[in-house]
């Protein structure tokens, strides 16, 4: 297994995925089928799925208190403690953890090696791939929030904010005039844009390129595809037919929302003027909710486990049980000191019992003594 | 040593990963000067370990039972049940390669399996063939692959290349400790008994003498003997360590390497003229010949292990009488006390809240294991103006101060040696801050790899302390480094005599024995190296020569 071969094999995967819609829906009209049958299918294989993860990760026990300590310990009065990276209490913990899952705090401190021949390291400002990493998960989060316009009737007020502001960054930043057309959102093309990266810096850096399996690929191509596909919908569609006189992306939203509330109502129904395109986007979701689970994904429930980050540093002063302690063989004070008893009272150290021919004639280490 | 690589041969490390051949088609070629002996039977009998026999990391045959596929993978399974660390660390990393740069052993020696990601990933590969659906299906599609013997001879040659520093973990987003999967996969490793050397000897040791270097009782009492007498020459003040002995307040338990060798000698040596001083302040404290021994190799090998190695020290206060334990400078000892040891051990009811009996102060972060670091108690003491010093006898030291990987990452002792050694020497310096406090670097002989025939392999994974050292070395001069480890203590001789042979180790305590003001002490002229102190070079010589002349009178009479 090589970076091309993990590459190919994803991008093959990832195509197939496109396809079984495309023709599904296109040449065999199985609408109910990748409308209805199948988005069912795979929130269900989600929720049990992650139901089952979670419950098995905590199944097993934490046994010792292990949290990675980053900061000053709590110790003397006088000696400030580092609170966040090594909290001793709750709410220190709560407040690391936040920062984490947030912020991603702890790759924040991502820095590079620059190593100059004759031993010479130096470490580099490298903050690109948290810089990456937040604006993927944001506007992945973003784009998924938006989407909550599909699900809901009445739209939530917050999510009608959100759509506007993504649509304001657009006019604020954008380069020229016409792209900052009204009704375009950047969420999207950031979480193309950040995906992009992170793919390139895989392939890139030497050793990123050396551990990445498939399953580190296979979810990039594929978020890229649900938003490739997400994006020509919302904003290929008219230009297309504008200017091409074509319809293969435009997509009727009314239809799309019926279809939407239909699932969430559970009345499901296939509304008519819903283009293949969207059930290629519709089937991309459904397989990147039901992998979800079973693949390294599942950092998103797993972060919140991880020992070493979850638990405080109390334990010097908080007596933690591991559940699953057993009794061990310990060689005690007594068989060590029936070993060494002569030589200990000979050189001076206390014991508990004295030797046998010391205690009948008190001159047992004279006698040997002498011997010699 | 002379086998190893000249520096400049060694510094030419290139951290490219192969281009074509995925690792787990590149086969592993297992080195001389990176892989540590094999743990002899007799060893292993002694602590009943399994499998004990003659075996060679070099041969083909590495002797295994028979069913050792079905003892490691039951062994997995049970150990999956048992620690959610394990089972959560082999399922969320993304391989973001952020910890991939972050091991000295990478970073020294380049080898892509050393990077922590891909060291989880040799583990993680037979985790998905047995327990992953994915993994069964696709195989190395899914990253998975089948454990074979030369699996498990990878999972030895790299488990027993890493020093469970956790620098990775610092910077893992999700905490995935590399160190964690290290420990377990050590565990799973002795169940068909691989294991070093190095690790399986001490540990038989201690499980029988008390202490890692089998040192007797009696011999343990003549060493400190030794001391006590050095401690005479040099200050003229003749002191009384007491062992064993029953109903004295505070135990005193430290790692037996420094009883046993320079330049921990000088460190414990320190330890010896601080409790003298303390004595007359209210200070009873004893040394142990049983407890004789604070760091825990047992850790390197097995919890359980660990468990049955720790115990002796809350069984020897318990027998003394003691109402609390006082811990000496050590690095994986500490983590052990911190993280551990209340859990394997307590609860220590027997025991009382510590309480310094010169300052009075309580130490509430230990009311639970009922275990003070002397950093902690030392620092105490300063803070309270309890200790007369001058500082000005090092000042022919110039210090930087390195973090020992367990006290920083694992219990988070930062600010408090630093306090102790700002107040002993006038002359401290840092290293760069990317290499110190929580991402300092490792010596690159901890978790049990501080052998001799691992030597490359330890002066590629010191490099980048080494380098750090040398920036302080070129900027400052510093010519010390300061440590809180026995470990470290036994390690950096080697070390800086390989990249930086100007700078030389000691420890805090020797520093504190050097300033220490002793009541009715001879006016001092050297270190408790016997070296001249600043400024009494001439003093020292004509001292000298006075002794010669002595010498050569005796001669004559
Ligand atoms: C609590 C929620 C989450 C947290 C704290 C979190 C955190 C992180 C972090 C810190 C990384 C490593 C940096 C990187 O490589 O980008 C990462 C990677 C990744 N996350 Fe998340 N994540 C969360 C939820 C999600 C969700 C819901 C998805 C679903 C699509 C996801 C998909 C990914 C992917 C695909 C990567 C790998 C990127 C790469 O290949 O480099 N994450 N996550
Ligand atoms: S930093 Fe953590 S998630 Fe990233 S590769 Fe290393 S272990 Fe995996
Ligand atoms: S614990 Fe230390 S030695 Fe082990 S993989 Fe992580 S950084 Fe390397």
């Amino acid at each position: 297994m090589n970076f091309i071969i993990g590459i190919l094999f994803s991008l093959v995967v990832v195509g197939i995925f496109v396809l079984i819609p495309w023709v599904g829906v296109w040449a065999f009209d199985l609408r109910y089928l990748f409308g209805i049958i199948v988005p069912y299918a795979a929130v269900a294989t989600f929720i049990v799925g992650i139901i089952i993860r979670v419950l098995g990760w905590a199944r097993s026990p934490s046994p010792f208190r292990i949290p990675t300590t980053a900061g000053q310990q709590k110790s003397l009065p006088w000696i400030k403690q580092n609170k966040i990276d090594n909290p001793s209490g709750t709410i220190g913990v709560i407040i690391r953890m936040a920062l984490e899952i947030l912020l991603f705090r702890s790759l924040f401190r991502n820095m590079s090696l620059e190593f100059r021949g004759g031993a010479k390291l130096a470490y580099e400002w490298e903050k690109w791939l948290w810089i990456a990493a937040l604006a993927f998960h944001y506007s992945f989060l973003v784009v998924l929030l938006r989407h909550l316009r599909f699900f809901t009737e009445p739209i939530p007020a917050f999510v009608r904010w959100i759509e506007k502001l993504d649509g304001l960054f657009e006019i604020g930043i954008a380069p020229f005039a016409g792209f900052a057309a009204p009704g375009i959102l950047i969420s999207g093309f950031i979480l193309i844009a950040a995906l992009t990266y992170l793919f390139l810096r895989r392939l890139y850096i030497s050793q990123t390129r050396y551990i990445s399996l498939p399953a580190d690929y296979f979810p990039l191509f594929l978020i890229i595809g649900i938003a490739a596909t997400g994006i020509l919908m919302r904003h290929m569609g008219v230009f297309m037919q504008f200017i091409f006189k074509v319809d293969w992306f435009s997509v009727q939203v009314v239809n799309v929302k019926e279809l939407a509330m239909g699932l969430v109502t559970f009345n499901p129904k296939i509304p008519e003027g819903i283009g293949t395109i969207f059930f290629i986007h519709l089937f991309l979701v459904s397989t990147l909710i039901a992998y979800f689970p079973f693949s390294k994904l599942v950092h998103m429930a797993g972060i919140f486990l991880s020992p070493t980050r979850n638990l405080a540093n109390n334990s010097r002063t908080v007596r933690h049980i591991n559940p699953w302690d057993y009794p061990v063989h310990v060689h005690s004070y007594d068989e060590y000191e029936d070993e060494f008893r002569e030589k200990m009272v000979e050189a001076g150290l206390p014991v508990e019992k004295m030797p046998e021919s010391q205690t009948e004639d008190g001159s047992g280490t004279q006698e040997e003594a002498e011997k010699e | 040593m002379s086998d190893v690589p000249k520096p400049e041969e060694l510094a030419k490390v290139d951290h490219t990963s192969p281009l074509i051949t995925g690792w787990m088609n590149s086969p592993v070629e297992i080195k001389k000067g990176v892989a540590c002996y094999a743990g002899k039977p007799k060893n292993l009998e002694y602590v009943g370990l399994p499998n004990p026999r003659e075996w060679s990391p070099l041969d083909e045959d590495w002797k295994l039972p028979d069913n050792w596929k079905e003892i490691i993978l039951d062994g997995l399974r049970e150990r999956l049940e048992r620690f959610r660390s394990l089972k959560i660390f082999m399922d969320i990393c993304v391989r973001c390669g952020a910890c991939a740069d972050k091991c000295h052993f990478f970073i020294g020696g380049g080898d892509p399996r050393n990077m922590p990601v891909l060291r989880a990933e040799l583990l993680r590969s037979i985790y998905r063939r047995e327990y992953t659906t994915a993994g069964k299906i696709m195989g190395k599609f899914a990253g998975a692959r089948d454990l074979t013997v030369d699996v498990l001879k990878e999972w030895w040659y790299y488990f027993f290349q890493c020093t469970e520093c956790r620098r990775c973990s610092v910077f893992c987003p999700y905490g995935i400790d590399t160190a964690e999967i290290t420990i377990i996969g050590r565990e799973l490793l002795n169940l068909v008994g691989l294991n070093i050397d190095w690790i399986s000897a001490p540990v038989a040791n201690c499980y029988r003498t008390g202490n890692h270097l089998g040192i007797q009782p009696h011999a343990y009492k003549d060493m400190l003997d030794f001391f006590v007498d050095d401690i005479e020459e040099i200050t003229g003040v003749k002191m009384e360590p007491s062992f064993n002995r029953k109903g004295a307040e505070i135990l005193f338990i430290t790692p037996s390497g420094d009883v046993f060798a320079d330049p921990g000698t000088y460190t414990c040596m320190g330890y010896i003229m601080l409790f003298h001083y303390l004595q007359k302040m209210g200070l009873d404290i004893t040394w142990s010949t049983y407890a004789s021994e604070g760091g825990n190799f047992g850790y390197f090998t097995s919890h359980e292990m660990a468990k049955r190695l720790n115990a002796k020290m809350y069984a020897e206060a318990k027998r003394l009488g003691v109402k609390w334990i006082l811990g000496g400078e050590c690095g994986h000892m500490w983590r052990v006390i911190n993280q551990y040891m209340d859990t394997f051990n307590g609860p220590a009811d027997f025991l009382e809240e510590p309480v310094s009996p010169i300052t009075g102060t309580k130490f509430e972060n230990a009311k639970g294991t009922k275990m003070v670091h002397i950093i902690e108690f030392t620092a105490d003491l300063i803070k309270h103006n309890k200790l007369k010093l001058d500082p000005s006898r090092n000042d022919n030291l110039k210090v930087t101060f390195h973090d020992s990987c367990n006290p920083a990452r694992g219990m988070g002792l930062l600010e408090e040696p630093r306090y102790v050694i700002k107040n002993v020497c006038n002359n401290f310096y840092e290293m760069p801050e990317n290499t110190i406090r929580e991402l300092t670097f490792c010596c690159g002989g901890g978790a049990g790899l501080n052998a001799g025939e691992d030597m490359e392999l330890r002066m590629r994974g010191g490099l980048p302390r080494a380098n750090a050292v040398k920036h302080v070395h070129e900027k400052y001069g510093v010519n010390m480094l300061a440590c809180i480890c026995a470990i470290d203590r036994a390690v950096f001789p080697d070390l800086m005599q390989y990249w930086i042979p100007e700078v030389g180790v000691i420890g805090v305590h020797e520093m504190i024995g050097n300033a220490l003001i002793l009541e009715g002490e001879k006016e001092r002229t050297t270190d408790l190296r016997s070296e001249p102190l600043h400024g009494m070079e001439e003093v020292e010589e004509a001292e000298e020569v006075k002794k010669e002349e002595k010498v050569e009178e005796n001669k004559d009479v």
